[in-house]
């Protein structure tokens, strides 16, 4: 069944993008004749300005001839541009989703290398049709739109503390590597040259260097699409990544140098010099870009919380901007944007809500992958359509000194760098290292910008393209099987726990005071000092809320919020405004899921005690849920209210719910029934209404708990129920807190961290946490405010614990002790 | 680094040393070097004045376990043998090569690394990190930042997550089980310089 369904899906994905094939082609076509094809971009407008001014008098004239009123028009060109871009995306992403179908082939085959043989499809069907391909495969494009989204991604989520422990390495490599590859790789093509028998005479020294930059680049985009779906070791990662992200500054001045120099007739000693200076210039300029523009962006970050919806435009507006004006000052333009992402993170996360961070992160992944994908398509419809001039000779020196070079040069700087180490690269991790140096569409994209003034410039797209199927798909796919094959170092995940985080942080003061003892400065002096200067000043002005929490800290609020969630969304299933922390842990979420099931029957019980306090909850949940923060939420509640009553007629009860079920949904219906009711009014009204009977049920409501084997913390039922009018709503916001965590003490079973016997859980938090800050206010409204209508049940009829201390509710909620400020910070760890 | 052995004479008990805890000469000699600093008296040993007076070390949260851990149980002072043999905990794992008259168990072994943090917490010397000492290790390092509460909740969860026997501490298997899949010998190396 399955394999005719996988079958009737791949077809139906291939219909659709041969259908879009053809339409793409087709129009093309068409429009051919209508207006020139934009080249550029910048071209776009003029572009879509052209067909107003030709069509209009045209109008004119028509409507003499036709009298009638045309009932329908088609205006193609109009339109053409931007929907082509569409239909371009669309069809990249049709194909991405279409791999996914066949989860074998991702396996083996990297998405990348995919990617490519579709675009390679497309362009062959385009040439067959005689079409060109949307020029916007032109150097601008690239560098300008498709390039910044996927460093920006990079950048944004970069491992930050194993780049930092290894930084020098990762220097070490982009640097000198990249060096040692242009220069090893040049100057071995020029010797090759020599030989008239491959008829490369005319290309100079300057020419093959000029070259040997271009291939020589690592191209991180392509080797981590790769290395993550192996999970190689951190340290391998992080330097391959680390690599590709930093030989930008290397290729950049080497490139303009040697451009530069390709038109001189000869090299002198003096351009050596600037050449070295212009490098210091260019790697040491984008760090500072980066770095200002982070700063500035943090800084900005401070005061947004007035205006939650633009905030996640700053992110992308500060690092885009710093990339243009690296690129205005031909500095190395992904060093700024790196720079500029990493230091943006960690304090505009802390300034932001929760619902702009994980639009950030959202979108960031979202554009990464697009122009990811794209840049593959792209190179790959590029590759059947563009002028080629083939060499042999060439071409395979190249393949052969790339692969050789790279392999020597890791061999050589890994000796040199290992005994700086403490983890020292293995044999094998070197290989691993060499062998993923593939190259992508940067190498590309560079090859295409070489200058007309380039004689053999046909014969270097050539080769680059070459060199770049090559490493793709021949080490793209054989990577995996080697590395499973020589048992590199794998990653260790999930290491996720307290313990770990506790133990860590303890070793890392350990060695801290042995090394502050022998009176060395390693790595966690470094640390140390930064993290000082980092409270004391920076975070001053950066953050609006300066109290530092420690990593324990947070990692313990947060693995806390993500089982109370867990929790909340076994129940409410369509409710599930999961935060974004636990969004992006799912694993977790996947793993816990199986245990859903038994456990469900314990959840409903504990939503059917707690029904007046859990939908406080649930309101929560379903503004954070709800499309504009601004608005008012007592609609919604409302909503929610209703909406509750009749999921829970839905669930299946057992019977001694049932009643309760619909006690309370009438209650709730009532509820909804007096907006503008005081509570205590209600409540007794509620009460006079259904008489005694209702008291019975809900005494029997809170008995069967009690006497359920599995039940909930033994309730102080009755008492509280004739308490009623006294005990007022302030401490109602207090009790809450405790009825879900009772019910997750008992809820063990599911979930292995939880002794919440002190009932002090936090639990309380995701009521906090998962709405957004706006709603702030209505934390503050919700202690007094009794006008809007069935917001402060009163602590339910007795549904409490046994210890019933008011004292210690209100300190008792560890994790409330801070403002919603503070415990919203703590997600983002 | 030739003549350094004949330096090496001026350290006590030199040669022992070096073949006990794995240490070359030349780290010898600088470990030796900063003992002598550290000495200010010139006693020949290290009494915990002499520690405290690290700067750096006295503000650090631990910073008096860690100056507890070079102190044999019972004794004042520090010689420089207790003094390298503690330090030896720290050198890098070496996995390959094997010296000559290695011993058995290096100080630097996985498991000796992770005794030592365990005796970090372990202050009683039970063989158990009992809440009350996770509680104490973790106020030390959170400080003003939580409150008793959070810090009482942080402690309940790390001895649930470890405790396997449910005796309400962890044991020293306990604690070796939970860091399994962690990297000790990069979390715990110190290169030493020559």
């Amino acid at each position: 069944m399955d394999r005719f369904a996988l079958a009737a899906i791949w077809t139906k994905n291939g219909v659709i993008c041969m259908t879009f094939l053809l339409f793409l082609c087709c129009t093309t076509g068409i429009c051919e004749p209508n207006e020139p094809t934009p080249t550029d971009s910048t071209n776009l407008e003029t572009a879509i300005l052209l067909p107003d001014d030709p069509e209009d008098p045209q109008a004119y004239p028509e409507e003499e001839k036709v009298s009638n009123l045309p009932v329908f028009t088609m205006d193609y060109t109009r339109i053409q541009i931007p929907f082509e871009f569409t239909l371009w995306i669309l069809l990249a992403s049709f194909s991405k989703i279409g791999f996914h179908v066949y989860q074998k082939i991702t396996i083996w085959i990297p998405e990348s290398c995919l990617l490519i043989g579709i675009g390679l499809i497309v362009g062959g069907i385009m040439h067959s049709v005689k079409e060109e391909p949307p020029a916007v495969l032109t150097s601008n494009v690239f560098f300008l739109y498709m390039l910044p989204p996927i460093v920006l991604d990079s950048g944004y989520f970069m491992p930050t503390r194993p780049f930092f422990e290894n930084v020098g390495t990762v220097v070490w490599y982009a640097v000198v590597g990249t060096l040692w590859n242009s220069i090893g790789i040049g100057l071995s093509l020029f010797a090759i040259c020599q030989f008239e028998v491959f008829d490369l005479q005319n290309i100079n020294l300057q020419e093959n260097l000029l070259f040997a930059t271009i291939i020589s680049a690592v191209d991180p985009v392509a080797a981590l699409n790769v290395f993550d779906d192996v999970g190689v070791n951190e340290q391998i990662h992080i330097v391959i990544f680390g690599e590709g992200l930093f030989n930008d500054a290397v290729t950049v001045v080497l490139y303009s140098m040697f451009a530069f120099l390709a038109d001189m007739p000869a090299i002198d000693s003096v351009d050596v010099f600037l050449g070295v200076a212009r490098f210091f210039v260019v790697g040491v300029g984008g760090v500072l870009l980066g770095l200002l523009f982070g700063f500035v962006a943090a800084f900005t970050s401070r005061f947004t919380n007035k205006v939650r919806e633009i905030e996640p435009l700053f992110v992308f507006m500060y690092s885009y901007l710093a990339y243009l004006v690296a690129e205005l000052f031909a500095i190395s333009s992904i060093m700024a944007i790196i720079t500029c992402a990493i230091t943006m993170k960690y304090y505009v996360e802390e300034n932001v809500s929760q619902r702009s961070c994980t639009t950030i992160r959202h979108v960031v992944k979202m554009l990464a992958t697009v122009s990811e994908t794209l840049i593959f398509f792209f190179l790959g419809v590029v590759t059947i359509t563009t002028e080629h001039e083939w060499n042999w000779a060439y071409i395979l020196f190249t393949l052969l000194f790339a692969f050789l070079w790279r392999g020597l040069g890791i061999l050589v700087l890994t000796q040199i760098v290992n005994p700086f180490r403490t983890i020292q690269f293995t044999v094998k991790d070197q290989f691993g290292l060499a062998y993923g140096g593939l190259r992508g569409a940067i190498c590309f994209a560079l090859a295409f910008t070489l200058g007309e003034n380039i004689n053999r410039k046909n014969l270097f797209v050539t080769a680059s393209i070459a060199l770049i199927l090559f490493t793709v798909f021949v080490q793209g796919i054989s990577i995996r099987p080697i590395v499973e094959y020589i048992k590199i170092r794998r990653t260790n995940k999930d290491l996720n726990t307290i313990n770990v985080e506790i133990h860590t942080r303890t070793m890392e003061h350990l060695i801290c005071g042995v090394e502050d003892l022998c009176g060395q400065w390693g790595h966690y002096y470094w640390k140390d000092k930064f993290k000082k200067f980092n409270d004391r000043i920076l975070r001053r002005i950066l953050l609006r809320d300066t109290r530092s929490e420690s990593s324990i800290v947070s990692l313990y609020k947060k693995l806390e919020l993500q089982n109370a969630i867990e929790l909340l969304d076994t129940t409410m299933g369509d409710i599930s405004a999961a935060p974004s922390v636990v969004s992006l842990q799912d694993e977790l979420m996947e793993a816990s899921r199986p245990k859903k099931k038994f456990l469900t029957g314990d959840i409903r019980k504990m939503h059917d005690i707690l029904s007046k306090n859990m939908y406080k909850i649930r309101q929560r949940t379903t503004a954070f849920r709800g499309k504009n923060t601004l608005q008012d939420n007592n609609h919604a509640r409302e909503i929610l209210m209703r909406r509750h009553a009749s999921i829970r007629r839905s669930l299946h009860g057992q019977s001694f719910r049932e009643q309760p079920v619909q006690n309370v949904s009438k209650s709730l219906k009532y509820y909804s029934l007096q907006p503008g009711g005081n509570l205590d009014s209600a409540f007794p009204l509620r009460r006079r209404s259904r008489g005694i009977p209702e008291e019975d049920h809900l005494q029997t409501f809170g008995a069967s708990p009690r006497s359920s084997s599995r039940s909930l913390i033994p309730m102080t039922t009755l008492k509280t129920i004739k308490e009623q009018g006294s005990s007022g709503a302030p401490s109602s916001p207090s009790v809450h807190p405790l009825e879900p965590s009772s019910g997750e003490h008992h809820l063990d079973e599911g979930f292995s961290g939880q002794s919440l016997r002190g009932r002090k859980a936090p639990v309380a938090t995701p009521r906090r946490r998962s709405s957004n800050r706006d709603d702030e206010d209505e934390d503050n409204g919700f202690s007094e405010n009794q006008a809007a209508g069935a917001e402060q049940p009163p602590p339910p009829q007795g549904w409490v614990p046994e210890v019933r201390d008011p004292g210690a509710n209100e300190a008792g909620n560890p994790l409330l002790r801070q403002s919603a400020h503070g415990s919203q910070r703590s997600w983002r760890t | 680094m030739g003549s350094s052995s004949s330096s090496l004479n001026n350290v006590p008990d030199g040669q022992q040393l070096m073949q006990e805890t794995g240490f070359s000469a030349a780290h010898l000699l600088r470990l030796y070097e900063r003992f002598k600093f550290l000495d200010k008296d010139n006693r020949g040993h290290l009494r915990s004045e002499d520690f405290e007076a690290v700067p750096e070390l006295s503000e650090n949260p631990i910073g008096d376990r860690i100056v507890g851990a070079f102190f044999l149980p019972g004794q004042e002072t520090v010689d420089f043998s207790s003094f390298v043999r503690v330090l030896a905990h720290f050198r890098p794992t070496e996995k390959n090569r094997t010296r000559a008259g290695a011993q058995p168990d290096p100080a630097n072994s996985r498991n000796r690394k992770l005794k030592f943090a365990f005796r970090l917490y372990d202050q009683d010397r039970d063989g158990k990190i009992s809440r009350i000492e996770l509680l104490q290790v973790l106020r030390e390092m959170l400080g003003m930042q939580v409150t008793e509460e959070q810090l009482q909740s942080i402690a309940d969860r790390a001895i649930q997550e470890a405790d396997l026997d449910k005796d309400d501490a962890i044991s020293f298997d306990e604690f070796r089980k939970s860091l399994e899949k962690v990297n000790i010998d990069h979390k715990m190396s110190i290169r030493f310089l020559e």
